[in-house]
């Protein structure tokens, strides 16, 4: 199984420039380790202590995982997967 | 430097004075690799608060997915200081995750003129230039 996961400009270092790249694995966390192995240096960009990062969002398909189980979200074949920095701030 | 057309900071403005006291945000759009901020989108702020912003993470997915669609990447990302200077704070500075994208700061803290600078914020360092607005 396999899904697409579209990376933001920030992170396009790790990908080698690339805006899509391919990755599999039954849940987010699963991915995410799958992804690093082609794409050093992606992972401590999401993850943080186990949690995500909170200066990224990421979604299966239209849902952020935040309010969907996190790390443990589950992921099936041909699911879109989406990163973008989180736009945030404050005086 | 930021280029950009006198209607789209006016647009900037009236968002900014109609959202004080809380912090107004939101993003112009241009064609990828044009630096030429054309297509303007207010955010909503998720935090409704004058102390801080955050976009509502469903909103944002809708907006960065037309972008990405249209061939268009966020050329400006502007947001409002309501009681402070138009410059980043450390939080603004830590979430600054466009490389590419030019930071607009508008302070609405005085209610006769609204300050408006830009800045550059990569890796954590933030360089001011200059806005040239074009009529």
């Amino acid at each position: 199984m396999s899904v697409t996961v579209s990376i933001p400009t920030i992170l396009r270092t790790h990908t080698g420039g690339a805006k899509r790249v391919e990755g599999s694995g039954e849940t987010l966390a699963a991915l995410i380790d799958d992804l690093e192995s082609s794409n050093p240096g992606l992972k401590e960009r999401l993850v943080a202590d186990g949690k995500l990062h909170r200066f990224v969002n990421i979604y299966v398909n239209d849902e952020d995982v935040r309010f969907s189980g996190g790390l443990d979200t589950a992921i099936t074949d041909g699911d879109e997967v989406t990163i973008l920095p989180a736009v945030a701030g404050g005086c | 430097m930021l280029r950009i057309d006198q209607h789209l900071v006016d647009e900037m403005i009236a968002h900014a004075r109609a959202d004080h006291p809380d912090e107004a945000c939101g993003v112009i759009a241009g064609p990828e690799g044009s630096d030429e901020p054309r297509r303007f989108i207010k955010m909503v702020n998720a935090e409704r608060s004058p102390t801080f912003y955050r976009f509502d993470s469903a909103e944002q997915l809708a907006v960065w997915r037309e972008m990405d669609r249209r061939d268009e990447e966020p050329v400006v990302i502007y947001h409002s200081h309501t009681a402070t200077e138009a410059y980043p704070s450390r939080t603004d500075i830590s979430y600054a995750g466009e490389p590419d994208a030019h930071y607009v700061l508008l302070s609405t803290r005085d209610p006769e003129t609204t300050e408006i600078r830009s800045f550059r914020i990569v890796d954590g360092t933030v360089t001011e230039e200059e806005i040239e607005i074009r009529s």
